[in-house]
């Protein structure tokens, strides 16, 4: 028997996951999120390159160029409805070399072909206006106006938010162990916590995406994902200006390049690699990879600003060998679907992803009403840093603990983590609280705030005491224990 | 105009209060400390350590006796206080504002500004080491702050990165706390740290130092598993064959520490490439006209007496400044590191500004044996001191006097060097 | 430090110079001769460090009653025996102060049986 049922369940709570649970949230459906790791946005959502592709790369008519430019048109509009920070800068890429030319006109053809508006060929003289520190090589660049940068962190965040405040239930530290039929066309997911059923399963565990599908598919349907590593430098905010769109270097046989561009955040953003590796927990950084970061972010920028770096990291996309985005329903698994192989652009189709998955969903289920009143906005976080110090000083009239500084190097205050904290799908960890807030992303790097900010866990999360703070959830303790037995006296 | 302070002291650690003590004394009226914490004394109250104040105070105190004294002393001279107020901005025209849970937001006019933020210390994702990114990796002054403010144990098994001081203590503080600590690895084929830490916070252990040695790769996905370290050739480049693995559950970092100037280069302040700090004249003035700086957020020091020394300096002439009584400059003698000498505090001289005697503090950087301080203007050798041994990580110093100066006449800069002994 | 030979050898601490110091030792224990050190100071920290090592223990003790603080730090007045150091620290890890506490008030006379007492180096309210 089951000990939870519901009428859909969604594996996995990166940006996919979380878009087709905000969608069905509009829908009078029982749903559930179920994601093993300790809060959203823990896989490849939270280390990809933190872009909105304007959808020029994919091969016209396959899922991926649809949703990408689908996507990418719907961003800016949900960012806003979600409080999420969205910048849409542009995108260039810069070919380096006469005879590379051919290159560009073949991406502007495809991207006019995929529907990607405002595509221009433009000359180095215009080149250097838009991105002074371009390579002295470059000779011309694709000029694409609707590609833009976002927080993805804010982003996955807030649509399981929003899919929360409006009845999604969401299931962390629980990971999907089997997968099988159950009586009257349903499905029995087991995890490690027991056993839910569903009419309905959409497969949005990204780099185990493969397993899950496996699990139900008939065998000459497997599916294989490979884990391909990106690995990026991230420079401080002092960086701040060196890039102002995202720099692609137009691919040659001697490779792909690596990508240079701001983040939402001020930041700095170089890389990735491309690295097909067998661990799917690989998201470690190696020397060589690092290395061929640096090397490659020179065939378009010049004297890239290395000496700012702040943090090394890793993400893992889920590529499959088709390359495209595989959505739908499972041949001869009635109500299992898939939403894998969500590799870049994942996060430019995101908003599409989540729609095309629901709508799925929705004639499996037989077209479910919608709820009559649905709350599909969402009141971000104030950030302090970003806002005029006249409303900072008023947003302090009202909220003392906003004039409390934790962050001193991104000015997050109390009041912003004691929110993360608070809000639907608190922040329970150091990194739920980093990627809410930013604290512990600038240039000290949480040397400052690590002990403020497992103080105010401590005091706000019941049961949770600084000794039990995690890094990441169970397994990353901050500290192995006290040094003293006793703690903060009782008389005062 | 009238102002809302004299003095505003930006910070209030050692340099802060010994600035803000000696600007009462020198006369200026109304005197604040703004300090970010919620009490007074910085960095200095999480280090329980002892060998602070042997210069000034002639004993070995401990981090929080030496903060409490200059405490006392600010007190005493009736310096006013903001605790839990982080400054946000320093205008040019020396507004300063700053935000607190208890008064919201302020801005406060000030005669003269101190900056007196202190430092940071470079953090791991700095040094781009390969591997997983998992809970366990410190700097050492988070580790010590876990320790000894708020009773927490960081790890049990423990490699350290980085032999500077905090690096050294911190190496005795968790072996004393129960922990095991396997190695410090240190990048240079020498330690920055005081050879009295080597001795006493390692050999007394029997903690081995590794020198020219970095680590290559951290294990673990969630905690710290592992560390390998690497020997690093001349060019401190890992040499391929020489890794060991540690296993490990904690790993320290005391790589370098920043001056943290992130208010100045706002404010307009002119920073310098080597010190990371403020470009001072012989007042501790900065660029923007009546801002001064000391301690940490003007280059890092090593002895917190010279802080203090100096903050008192930045004090006295920032209260000078807001009584208007400085005199404007009538010239500026630049003062260059060369030959050995990294950077010199301050960069620059106004003979006509000078105290009788000016004491300039630099560094070196590398290890040099029986050589000669040469302190030249022109032709003319202002200052010859022998010194069996400069190494990187001691601050060394001398005294220009103002009537040498004087007798060069209009020279254009003064060059430090190491001259063969 | 359990050696059976009549040498013993140090890092003198008293300049970054760092010098190897060799102190020879009669057969009645007393210091024959110091050599490796380049000045006075050398020979009389070799001395005293093979004679009669001391160091000064510093570390925290818990403090209950303290709106302010969980710990207050702490070090041994005067120096203890080197050797006694660990049996010092064991021995603080125990004892619980009170607020308020001043600097300069002992938490624990004659810890582990030293004649030093652990003395507040900080203040709690």
């Amino acid at each position: 028997m089951a000990d939870s049922s519901y009428d859909v369940i969604v594996i996995g709570a990166g940006v996919s996951g979380c878009a087709v649970a905000r969608e069905l949230s509009r829908l009078e459906v029982d749903a559930c999120v179920v994601e093993r790791e300790e809060d959203v946005c823990c896989g490849t959502s939270k280390a990809n390159s933190a872009i909105v592709h304007a959808g020029f790369d994919a091969r016209t008519g396959s899922a991926m160029a649809r949703l990408n430019v689908a996507g990418a048109r719907m961003m800016p509009g949900l960012c806003e409805e979600l409080g999420v920070d969205f910048k849409q800068v542009g995108s260039l890429v810069v070919c380096t070399s006469e005879e590379s030319r051919p290159g560009l006109r073949e991406l502007l053809d495809r991207g006019a072909a995929n529907g990607v508006e405002g595509l221009r060929i433009i000359e180095r003289a215009e080149l250097l206006e838009l991105e002074p520190n371009v390579s002295d090589e470059a000779v011309a660049a694709l000029w694409a106006p609707t590609a833009g940068i976002v927080n993805p962190f804010q982003l996955t965040v807030a649509l399981a938010e929003c899919a929360c405040v409006n009845g999604v239930e969401f299931r962390f530290n629980e990971k999907v162990e089997d997968i099988r039929r159950a009586p009257e066309g349903r499905w029995a997911v087991r995890t490690d916590k027991g056993v839910l059923e569903a009419r309905v399963v959409v497969n949005a565990a990204g780099v185990y995406a493969d397993e899950l599908h496996n699990m139900v598919a008939a065998p000459e349907d497997r599916m294989d994902i490979v884990p391909r590593r990106g690995q990026y430098y991230v420079l401080d905010t002092a960086a701040d200006g060196y890039v102002r769109h995202t720099v692609f270097a137009l691919p040659t046989k001697l490779g792909k390049g690596v990508l240079v561009t701001p983040t939402t955040a001020g930041n700095v953003l170089v890389g990735p690699t491309a690295e097909d590796i067998a661990d799917k927990e690989g998201v470690d950084t190696t020397a060589e990879g690092i290395a061929e970061v640096r090397a490659k972010s020179a065939v378009t920028m010049k004297d890239v600003p290395f000496q700012h770096c702040v943090r090394t990291f890793s993400g893992l996309r889920a590529h499959r060998a088709g390359h495209d985005f595989v959505i739908g329903e499972v041949d001869g698994a009635p109500g299992f679907v898939d939403c894998a192989a969500i590799e870049s652009p994942g996060l430019s189709s995101a908003p599409a992803i989540g729609k095309t998955v629901a709508d799925i969903v929705s004639s499996l289920l037989v077209h479910p009403a919608k709820k009559p009143y649905w709350q599909g906005s969402r009141k971000r976080i104030p950030d302090v840093e970003h806002m005029s110090l006249d409303e900072w000083a008023a947003l302090i009239q009202r909220r003392p603990d906003y004039g409390r500084v934790v962050c001193r190097c991104r000015h997050v205050t109390e009041g912003q983590i004691v929110d993360a904290v608070r809000a639907p799908l608190g922040a329970r960890s150091l990194d739920a609280v980093k990627r809410r807030t930013e604290a512990g992303m600038g240039r000290c790097q949480a040397g400052f705030c690590t002990p403020k900010v497992m103080e105010i866990l401590e005091r706000e999360v019941a049961g949770l005491t600084m000794a039990g703070v995690t890094k990441m959830g169970s397994g990353s303790e901050v500290v192995v224990g006290h040094t003293r037995q006793v703690g903060r006296g009782e008389a005062q | 105009m009238s102002v809302d302070y004299d003095v505003v002291v930006i910070g209030g650690g050692p340099a802060g209060l010994s600035a803000a003590a000696a600007a009462r004394a020198n006369g200026a009226g109304r005197v604040l400390v703004i300090e970010r914490d919620d009490e007074l004394g910085g960095i200095l109250n999480q280090c329980i350590h002892n060998g602070f104040g042997l210069i000034t105070f002639k004993e070995g105190l401990t981090g929080p006796e030496y903060a409490a004294r200059y405490e006392e002393l600010a007190r005493q001279a009736g310096v006013e206080f903001k605790l839990g107020a982080m400054v946000v901005d320093v205008s040019a025209g020396r507004v300063v504002t700053c935000v607190s849970g208890e008064h919201g937001m302020e801005r406060l006019s000030a005669g003269a500004v101190v900056l007196a933020m202190g430092c940071r210390e470079r953090p791991a994702g700095a040094l781009a080491v390969p591997g997983f990114r998992p809970a366990g990796v410190y700097t050492a002054g988070t580790a010590q702050r876990l320790v000894n403010i708020e009773g927490l144990m960081p790890g049990r098994e423990v490699v350290i990165l980085g032999s500077g001081d905090i690096g050294l203590i911190m190496a005795r503080r968790m072996t004393l706390e129960g922990a095991h600590v396997a190695c410090v690895a240190e990048l240079m084929p020498y330690s920055g740290g005081l050879k009295r830490n080597i001795v006493q916070c390692l050999e007394d252990f029997g903690i081995p130092l590794l020198l020219s040695h970095t680590v290559t790769r951290i294990e673990g996905e969630k905690r710290v598993e592992a560390v390998t370290l690497s020997e690093v050739d001349g060019r401190g480049r890992p040499v391929p064959g020489t890794e060991v693995t540690y296993p490990c559950d904690t790993l320290l970092l005391s790589v370098g520490l920043l001056p943290e100037n992130e208010l100045s280069r706002a404010a307009g302040v002119e920073l310098s490439g080597v010190t990371r700090g403020p470009v001072v004249d012989e007042s501790l003035e900065t660029s923007v006209p009546g801002v001064f700086a000391c301690g940490n957020v003007l280059h890092v020091h090593d002895l917190v007496d010279y802080v203090t020394q100096e903050a008192s300096i930045a004090g006295e002439r920032a209260a000078r400044f807001a009584k208007g009584e400085e005199a404007e400059h009538a010239r500026r003698v630049g003062i260059v590191g060369t030959g050995g000498v990294r950077y010199t505090v301050p960069q620059s001289v106004d003979p006509g500004r000078m105290p009788e005697k000016l004491t300039v503090r630099f560094r070196v950087s590398g290890v040099y044996e029986n050589r000669a301080v040469e302190v030249r203007a022109g032709e003319k050798r202002l200052v010859r001191k022998r010194r069996p041994i400069l190494v990187p990580g001691e601050m060394e110093e001398f005294v220009l006097r103002r009537d040498d100066l004087e007798a060069c006449g209009d020279v254009p800069e003064i060059v430090v060097s190491l001259e063969e002994a | 430090m359990g050696e059976h030979t009549n040498t013993r050898h140090l890092t003198c601490i008293r300049c970054p110079r760092g010098c190897q110091l060799t102190v020879e030792l009669a057969d009645d224990g007393s210091i024959a001769a110091v050599s490796g050190n380049s000045c006075k100071r050398g020979e009389t920290y070799a001395i005293a460090e093979v004679t009669s090592p001391v160091r000064t223990v510093t570390t925290t003790v818990a403090v209950e009653g303290s709106a302010e603080r969980k710990l207050v730090s702490v070090k041994t007045v005067p120096e203890v025996p080197k050797a006694a150091v660990l049996d010092v620290m064991a021995e603080a890890m125990t004892v619980v102060a009170r607020a308020p506490v001043r600097i300069g008030d002992v938490l624990r006379k004659d810890i582990a049986g030293t004649g030093s007492d652990l003395v507040a180096t900080k203040a709690a309210r």
